[in-house]
């Protein structure tokens, strides 16, 4: 690693001691003044749980936001799906819990790969997030006595999870669309649904702008502004078959980039252990079924090899719950990464269960049998349904079949403490951003970081980038913005020019299936070298074969699909990359090569504590990889265990 | 047990906003019954595709039932047969072989059609802009448990905000009445003590914008709550009903 390249990326992090961090930085940053902020226009594309709640904030005090999304409405993001629940170190269990703890918590479940200061600040945070919550209206579960209840998920020993039942994102999303809605009514924010973001327009360095294709009418539009804020969520649509939202993508993050924005950590992807397993080669998506679950569920295979038995006739003494064997201080609990790689290890040695065997049980039969039927309807209703909808399996009375499946991102555009962009003016939040969660996501966090940079980060941050840069008035006029419609209008054409063979849903698919046969749970190099190029001929035949119908002047469902398709091909190739050149295994990155005797990660601490951001050279040129050196002084560097 | 079914679609096809739209006819061969509803449309749609012929236009996102993005009318019923379920968790399995199946968009004056199974419900969006609100800014909460909140009040105003906006409710409404999505939002308000200090403005307000948008009035035939996915009860309409009198009494704004 050259010192040229460690310098390079300086993630600004305040100095002084971690818990006065935030504080001292808050009391340094610029202030716009009040009569000033009207003056300035911000655009905020997303709104999710980290997009809703900024545009919201920023319109509260004063700013003019726009606010764009690809739905027919802001209260439909991807975040809406979130079902088990939010972090918040209130202590209200009186368990032990601290910000200390939900720090070191979530610090050790990223497997020692996250910005230290980045998830002391989450951690601080959290508790204001309730109360805002709260203060909104969102219903969450509450006890007898009124108050708030909570519920423990994977990766710690306190119970410090707020929700609202098993739909707590979208309680949480329409509590900020709420908010993003008054703001409307306020004429704060103007809102621009069904339009997707083509383009990020930078002009002399500074993020100024977007450019974007209106979904209904097929226009290109642009739009100006002061700042840019990227919440456009995560990339793991990449793998086609997950429990994203359809139309999640990275091509707004994947644009930035190729604007400057470096990417980082596209390898750290999460892969859930707990979804509905794949029943035909139709599918379309995969569902979650919320950590939550594993409260009550215990996970198990059988003791035999290949045992065709029905679960029922499978008696105790013949199961193996392997999660309750292998970590007996967190049982079923553990962190996500470890949970799929033993479903994964129990399916390939021959233990797995169903048609093809690609499936472990969990199982709710003693948990009923302790707290009755109706105490576990109350609290999973839901997901029980949507699980009988999906198999026709009745999992009160035959144990769920589950295995991992492609879940959220940790990597992300690279932003420094004050989450903005290698590009000055564009700031990235929630999902979007690779920043709080290192290699390993935390269940119930996602929620609470989309959260807090939204309502509690970028309203002061961006203030700070507004009031500290001279910027130049700029209109859509500026000849930059006629360059990137230009090259967005030609990248449109050309894709309805090819009029190939293959359709572009074959192309995702096989993306997908390349991704996670060579990127997925276990990865090696000779695997990943193979991924690099089989995506790269893949690439090539996209753009000679693929055939996409109808025009650029009308509502084009497959041409939309076919522009985020082209980016995860490129994007795909860099992912891999990413995950060939980190030669250690560390959280969802794990490299078949570098492992403990247990199958757990083998990090290298020397060469790899380090945070790894993607330049664009170029069309036809390697990407860079720059470096941002990691420091853990508070939270000793140890070989994580949930033994 | 999967099966295969063998089926003749009916799909409501139309280029744009203004134009004239009409039914189509396709024929699907082997479909499994493990699919989703929208799964079956993908398969139609590769087919299509395979054949030079536009994809058919239909709005999905989540496909599990939450984000309220997919809006079919299947055979006459707003997300088809099955209770409590939206278009993207119905399964084929519901169906028979050789079955003719009939889709459609939803139809009401507030919801014009885009492109042929696609709406636009931005009406729903402005309902909301014009009250479903709680008015406290960022950095104004006090702490969550200073606002105690009684459980059964806590779960009722839950079973209200779990409405997924979809739409469902006026679809199936012979009147295109907007009523059920108004009560659910005003009723979660009403429940929680957040909601109190804005009670009568939110209801007048919201009412007012449902009636501007050109939604029907109700005639209290239930069809809303037969067809929504989420189970949202007309008992809701029953509160909003009585928020609005209350509103209208107390005269305040
Ligand atoms: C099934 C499921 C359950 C989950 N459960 C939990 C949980 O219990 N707890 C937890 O903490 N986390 C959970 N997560 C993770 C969490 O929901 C997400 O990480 C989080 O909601 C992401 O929020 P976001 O605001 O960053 O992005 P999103 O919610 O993904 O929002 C992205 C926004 O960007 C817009 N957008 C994207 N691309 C473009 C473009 N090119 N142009 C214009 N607009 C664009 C979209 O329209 C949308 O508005 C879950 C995830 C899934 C899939
Ligand atoms: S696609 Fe989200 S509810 Fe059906």
């Amino acid at each position: 690693m050259s010192t040229a390249q460690t310098a390079y990326l300086n993630g600004r992090v305040p100095d002084g001691p971690i818990a006065g961090k935030w504080e001292k930085c808050k009391n340094e940053m610029k202030l716009v003044s009040p009569s000033n902020k009207r003056k300035y226009d911000i655009i905020v594309v997303g709104t999710g749980l980290a997009g809703g709640a900024a545009a919201a904030s920023l319109a509260e005090l004063g700013y003019n936001v726009k606010s764009f999304c690809f739905q027919d409405s802001a209260r439909r993001a991807h975040s809406i799906a979130a079902q088990g629940g939010i972090n918040a170190a209130k202590n209200y269990q009186n368990d032990g819990d601290s910000v200390w703890r939900l720090f070191y918590d979530t610090v050790k479940g990223g497997d020692f790969r996250s910005r230290e200061a980045n998830v002391y600040r989450l951690a601080e945070v959290s508790a204001n997030i309730i109360d805002q919550c709260v203060a909104q209206g969102v219903p969450f579960a509450r006890e007898y006595g009124g108050v708030l209840a909570n519920r423990t998920f994977g990766g710690a020993l306190v119970s410090r999870t707020f929700y609202a039942r098993g739909q707590t994102g979208q309680q949480l999303l329409l509590g900020a669309y709420s908010a993003l809605m008054r703001q409307v009514h306020h004429g704060k924010v103007k809102l621009f649904t069904r339009r997707e973001m083509l383009d990020l327009v930078v002009v002399d360095g500074v993020a100024r702008g977007i450019v974007c294709r209106n979904l209904v009418n097929g226009q290109l539009e642009s739009y100006a502004a002061h700042a840019v804020l990227l919440c456009t969520g995560g990339y793991g649509n990449a793998y086609y078959l997950a429990t994203y939202a359809k139309g999640s993508n990275v091509t707004a993050a994947w644009r930035a980039y190729k604007r400057g924005a470096f990417f980082a950590n596209p390898c750290y992807t999460q892969i859930h252990p707990t979804c509905i397993p794949v029943t035909g080669d139709y599918q379309s998506k995969l569902t979650l079924m919320s950590e939550s679950l594993r409260n009550d569920g215990r996970v198990w295979v059988p003791l035999k090899k290949d045992d065709g038995r029905s679960p029922d006739q499978i008696p105790d003494g013949e199961r193996d719950y392997y999660l309750e064997r292998r970590y007996p201080t967190y049982g079923n609990m553990v962190a996500r990464d470890v949970a799929s790689r033993a479903a994964k290890e129990r399916c390939d040695s021959g233990f797995g269960v169903g048609s093809g065997g690609q499936a472990v049980f969990l199982d709710f039969a003693d948990a009923i049998k302790r707290d009755g039927e109706a105490t576990i309807r109350a609290k999973y209703g839901n997901l029980f349904h949507m699980y009988q909808k999906i198999t026709a399996e009745n999992p009160y009375q035959a144990p769920m079949r589950i295995y991992p499946a492609m879940h959220y991102t940790m990597g992300g555009l690279w932003v420094d403490y004050y989450l903005q962009s290698t590009i000055p003016g564009m700031f990235v939040l929630g999902e979007a951003n690779f920043s709080d969660h290192g290699s390993n996501r935390l269940g119930a966090s996602a929620l609470m970081q989309g959260l807090a940079d939204g309502y509690f980060m970028a309203p002061y941050t961006v203030g700070d980038h507004l009031a500290s840069r001279k910027l130049p008035a700029v209109t859509t006029d500026h000849p930059e913005f006629r360059r990137c419609i230009d090259e967005t209008r030609t990248r449109v054409e050309t894709m309805l020019k090819v009029n190939g063979r293959r359709s572009v849903d074959s192309f995702h698919r096989e993306l997908g299936k390349l991704l996670w046969d060579y990127c997925g749970m276990a990865r090696n190099a000779k695997g990943l070298e193979t991924a690099i190029q089989k995506i790269r001929g893949l690439r090539e035949e996209f753009w000679s074969n693929v055939r996409v119908l109808g025009s650029g002047n009308s509502l084009n469902q497959d041409l939309e699909h076919a522009g985020r398709v082209a980016d995860f091909l490129e994007f795909g190739e860099v992912l891999a990359r990413d995950a060939l050149a980190r030669n250690e295994s560390c959280g969802g990155h794990f490299r078949e090569e570098f492992q403990t005797p247990d199958n757990d990660t083998l990090r290298d601490d020397a060469n790899f504590c380090h945070v790894a951001a993607w330049e664009y050279a170029g069309a036809d040129k390697d990407p860079i990889r720059r470096v941002e050196p990691l420091e853990f002084k508070e939270v000793p560097l140890t070989q994580r265990s949930y033994k | 047990m999967s099966d295969k079914l063998n089926l003749t679609l009916k799909i409501w096809r139309q280029a744009s906003p203004g134009a004239a739209g009409e039914f189509k006819s396709y024929k699907l061969y082997d479909i499994s019954t493990d699919m989703s509803f929208l799964e079956m449309l993908d398969v139609l749609n590769e087919e299509l595709i395979q054949k030079n012929d536009e994809p058919v236009a239909f709005d999905h996102d989540c496909r599990e039932g939450i984000c309220g993005m997919c809006n079919l009318m299947i055979d006459g019923q707003a997300h088809g047969p099955d209770l409590e379920t939206t278009t993207c968790q119905l399964h084929m399995r519901r169906f028979r072989n050789g079955d003719t199946i009939v889709i459609e968009p939803w139809r009401a004056r507030a919801f014009p059609v885009l492109k042929d199974l696609i709406v636009d419900r931005s009406a729903f969006d402005r309902i909301m802009q014009a009250g479903g609100f709680v008015s406290v800014n960022t950095g104004n909460a006090p702490d969550g448990n200073a606002i105690l909140v009684d459980k059964d009040d806590a779960d009722q105003a839950m079973d209200a905000a779990t409405c997924i906006g979809c739409g469902a409710c006026v679809a199936a409404c012979k009147n295109a009445s907007a009523m059920l999505f108004v009560a659910a939002k005003v009723s979660q308000y009403a429940l929680l003590p957040q909601g109190r200090p804005e009670r009568t403005a939110r209801v007048q307000n919201m009412v007012a914008q449902m009636d501007q948008e050109g939604f029907g009035g109700c005639t209290n035939t239930n069809e809303c709550e037969a067809a929504c996915p989420a189970g949202i009860s007309v008992s809701n309409i029953a509160r909003l009903n009585r928020e609005y009198l209350r509103a209208t009494l107390t005269g305040a704004k």
